[in-house]
């Protein structure tokens, strides 16, 4: 889509600015609370990558996720390294270990490939408990305070905080914007819509494949790093399959293949359920509802409905 | 204890676990043979099956074989129908869409497993075996119970082959199998077909769940393991063979049973799921399914 | 006759096939057929369905793998290349049954095909590209409400856009009117020489009217090869297909 060039980076800068004004208006509590949905937002942004645009149905993400979260947080702990590095490391990681499974995983597709992602992503969680001595098992470990300071400012602090997932987040967003708009987006969207075809065409599928499974990880990666800097706790319950379907959830909601939708996913599901846990306990209840709901009746999602009906140009 | 008997002791915890395992991963492969979909919530029918046993044999007093008789009827039997509304009200609906149904069966995971939570509780309750009856070996002693579950498992998939190579509803299942739109032609309401298979593959889980509780409690999340185990099987013995499913599930559960036992449970683990997602890369008609 | 038409210089031809076979279980789908198509000509493939005519190409193309023989482009060897190096190398397939990307735009699709061959003036080709083949003006149409004649035209659209140097059609006049039909006649001819065309085609009308050559293909066999002309004349093929 080369058409709303000037109406999509001024939606999408807006949309950076109201949240950079949300620290004014914003208790320090919810604050905190959006600075959360914000690190959430850029996993599921990294996911709507591989599934939203590519079709990449991926049970798996959540290896991403702790990849990066571990890259960062044992580098911190073991030699000391600082916050720079560190989320560099937790970029990295998350990009390689995303890289090395779709050379493997993408000699499948459909069913099988889910199956494969999720039992890569079961195995990682399984071994991340069993060297349980180093990683810290399913209690984790915290993340040491020196490790979390950047420039000066202490990233467990709340201003320091936001700004530094609000910055981490924009990016995400600007970069994925720039990303759907360009030549590569549209072979992306290509893949999903025919593959057949764009083979026909010259692509190879299977690069264009592992080329957006790679940067779907280095988001998750910059997420778990993000994680660990900020709200400083490593563990491996962030392998576990939850961590891999949460983002699938946020996408789905929000709209699958539309660059907002992955933190308007988050944003809900964060309040939906933190407004059901004041109710009740069963907020398990409330994802297994809303996955089943939203594939019956909204496949599309929320913007992605919007979308289709209204908004032709939103990206 | 020596080796040897300590071997044996494992082979034979192993082939109960097989067992056990061949059954729900039997419900599994039917639901994917027949119907082409992955039902991620199959373990939670498992669990189901091992909670409603407990539940009825709360209920009902008087011998415990009594109870267990009655709950290894009516657990399978309700967990069956539960999977059959599901299959209408949802996976009917989907049209059986491979991805969309694994979300949705998603989905159906975290509400099962939560209504378990919420209802059952979060512990672990026993069940008390039907009959108690314990063998003396020269090394040690060993739970007869145990080998009437292997028994038992062996019986009923017994029943499930003749069921499906002797039975005109088997006959049909397997035609629905082979090719849908030719079973339509024919006249088959595949619709009723897949209700059905999806069905019994529930209450074959759920009948795993009824044998197993007396050895293990019924717990909310004990559906975990037995999913993903039932996954590695199915998928090594080739999607939608039964004697496959057969073979793997031994194979799984004796080595499961040996690894746990002179390694770590954890790390039996770890080679199984590596085992399944190397297997579905390079060899993805399993051992003993048709290259497709 | 031999001095007015002298024989044209040896080249090596664009396409040459050796023996290509490929069977499905007991069916000989294509069996052992040696082909040859020169540069600069509208070959066309006809024979009667099942003769293994859309098998044949999908070898050319690369969608499958033969299981022996071998298929040299301008002299290169490219039996085993994969599908998508070959779209590289110049070989352009349009789908028998359209192909498309339906949820996408008409520029879309063409701008899709366009930048596989790089994206300076991506905007500027992809309208050209349209243009030739008469689309221009549904640009921002999505391709999957488009009439069934102009979603063969975005196909074709694609396949120019790729800048080919063999264009395979298959059966790319079905279903189409009578006034569809010319232009598509007119379009073709406006490709050659820069461009080789070989098109499976059940219209024998279109087959006269366009092939230089001709190739029989039946049971995967090569029944016979030459100009519209000779075939026309060939008593075999009048038998097997033609109708006598």
């Amino acid at each position: 889509m080369n058409g709303g060039g000037v109406k999509h980076w001024t939606l999408h800068l807006a949309l950076i600015a109201v949240l950079f004004s949300a620290q004014f208006w914003l208790s320090p509590y919810h604050a905190t609370n959006l600075a959360r949905i914000m690190i959430l937002a850029v996993f599921a942004m990294g996911y709507n990558l591989a599934f939203g645009y590519t079709g990449l149905l991926s049970l798996g993400h959540a290896l991403f996720l702790a990849a990066g979260m571990y890259a960062a947080g044992l580098p911190a702990q073991l030699w000391g390294w600082t916050a720079g590095p560190v989320f560099i490391a937790g970029i990295a990681g998350g990009g390689l270990i995303a890289a090395a499974l779709g050379l493997l995983a993408l000699r499948t597709a459909g069913v099988s490939f889910m199956i494969v992602t999720l039992m890569f992503a079961q195995a990682g969680f399984l071994t991340l408990l069993y060297f349980a001595p180093v990683t810290g098992g399913d209690d984790g470990f915290a993340v040491a305070a020196s490790s979390r300071t950047l420039m000066g400012f202490d990233l467990s602090t709340d201003t320091p905080r936001f700004l530094a997932a609000l910055v981490i987040f924009g990016t995400g967003l600007l970069l994925s914007l720039a990303l759907v708009r360009s030549a590569f987006g549209r072979t992306m969207v290509a893949m999903r819509e025919n593959e057949e075809r764009s083979r026909m065409l010259g692509y190879n599928p299977f690069s264009v494949k592992l080329a957006a499974l790679t940067i779907s990880g280095l988001y998750a990666g910059a997420a778990g790093a993000a994680y660990a800097i900020l709200f400083g706790y490593v563990g491996a319950s962030f392998a576990t399959i939850q961590y891999s379907i949460l983002p699938m959830l946020y996408v789905l909601l929000g709209g699958a293949g539309t660059t907002l939708g992955p933190l308007l996913g988050a944003a809900l599901m964060f309040v939906l359920i933190e407004a059901a846990t004041g109710l009740t306990t069963a907020h398990q209840f409330i994802v297994g509802a809303a996955l089943v709901t939203l594939v019956l009746f909204a496949p599309k999602g929320i913007l992605g409905t919007v979308r289709e009906r209204w908004v032709r140009w939103l990206p | 204890m020596a080796f040897g008997p300590f071997l044996l002791l494992a082979l034979m915890e192993g082939l109960v676990t097989a067992a056990v395992l061949a059954l729900a991963a039997a419900g599994l492969s039917l639901v994917f043979g027949v119907m082409r979909v992955v039902n991620v919530a199959h373990g939670e029918f498992y669990m189901l099956g091992a909670v409603l046993a407990w539940v009825v044999t709360t209920m009902i007093p008087g011998p415990p074989a009594l109870a267990f008789l009655a709950a290894i009827v009516i657990a399978p039997l309700l967990v069956a129908a539960l999977a059959a509304a599901a299959d209408g009200l949802i996976l009917k609906r989907l049209n059986y869409d491979p991805e969309a149904t694994i979300v949705a069966t998603i989905g159906l995971l975290y509400i099962l497993q939560q209504a378990a939570l919420s209802l059952y509780g979060p512990n672990a309750n026993p069940v008390t075996a039907p009959f108690e009856w314990r063998i003396q070996l020269p090394w040690f002693g060993y739970s007869g119970y145990k080998l009437f579950v292997v028994l038992a498992a062996g019986l009923v998939l017994l029943g499930l082959w003749l069921f499906m190579t002797r039975t005109k509803a088997g006959l049909i299942m397997r035609a629905t199998q082979v090719d849908r739109m030719t079973a339509q032609a024919f006249g088959i309401n595949v619709d009723r077909v897949y209700m059905g298979t999806f069905a019994l593959g529930a209450g074959l889980a759920a009948l795993a769940g009824v044998l197993i509780v007396p050895i293990q409690q019924a717990q909310y999340l004990m559906g975990h393991d037995p999913l993903l185990l039932s996954f590695i099987v199915v998928i090594i013995g080739g999607l939608g063979s039964l004697r496959g499913t057969l073979i793997a599930a031994l194979v799984i559960g004796l080595s499961d049973g040996v690894i746990s036992m002179f390694f770590t449970p954890t790390l039996a683990k770890i080679l199984a799921t590596l085992l399944v997602a190397m297997v579905l890369v390079f060899r993805p008609q399993g051992l003993f399914g048709a290259k497709s | 006759m031999a001095a007015l038409n002298p024989t044209p210089p040896l080249r090596t031809p664009l396409i040459q096939t050796s023996g290509l076979t490929l069977h499905f279980g007991g069916l000989k789908a294509v069996d052992g057929v040696d082909f040859t198509l020169h540069a600069g000509e509208i070959h066309a493939l006809i024979g009667p369905n099942g003769a293994g005519k859309t098998t044949f190409v999908s070898l050319l193309s690369g969608r499958r793998l033969p299981q022996s023989g071998t298929i040299r482009l301008a002299g290169e060897d490219i039996t085993r290349l994969p599908a998508h190096a070959r779209v590289r190398k110049g070989i352009a397939y349009t789908f028998q049954i359209t192909s498309v990307f339906p949820r996408l735009t008409v520029f879309d699709n063409v701008a899709l095909a366009v930048q596989s061959q790089g994206t300076a003036d991506l905007t500027a080709k992809t309208h050209a590209a349209l243009a030739r083949v008469g689309l221009d003006g549904l640009e921002e149409q999505e391709a999957q409400t488009l009439s069934y004649g102009h979603q063969r035209l975005l196909e074709l659209a694609m396949g120019l856009a790729l800048n080919p140097r063999l264009l395979i059609l298959d059966e790319p006049t079905q279903g189409l009117a009578a006034s569809e039909i010319e232009g598509f006649k007119t379009l073709i001819r406006s490709l050659v020489p820069q461009t080789t065309v070989l098109l499976i085609e059940h219209n024998m009308e279109v087959v006269m009217d366009l092939a230089t050559r001709i190739t029989v293909l039946t049971f995967g066999r090569v029944l016979a090869t030459g100009t519209a002309a000779e075939i026309r004349a060939n008593p075999a093929v009048q038998e097997a297909y033609l109708g006598a």
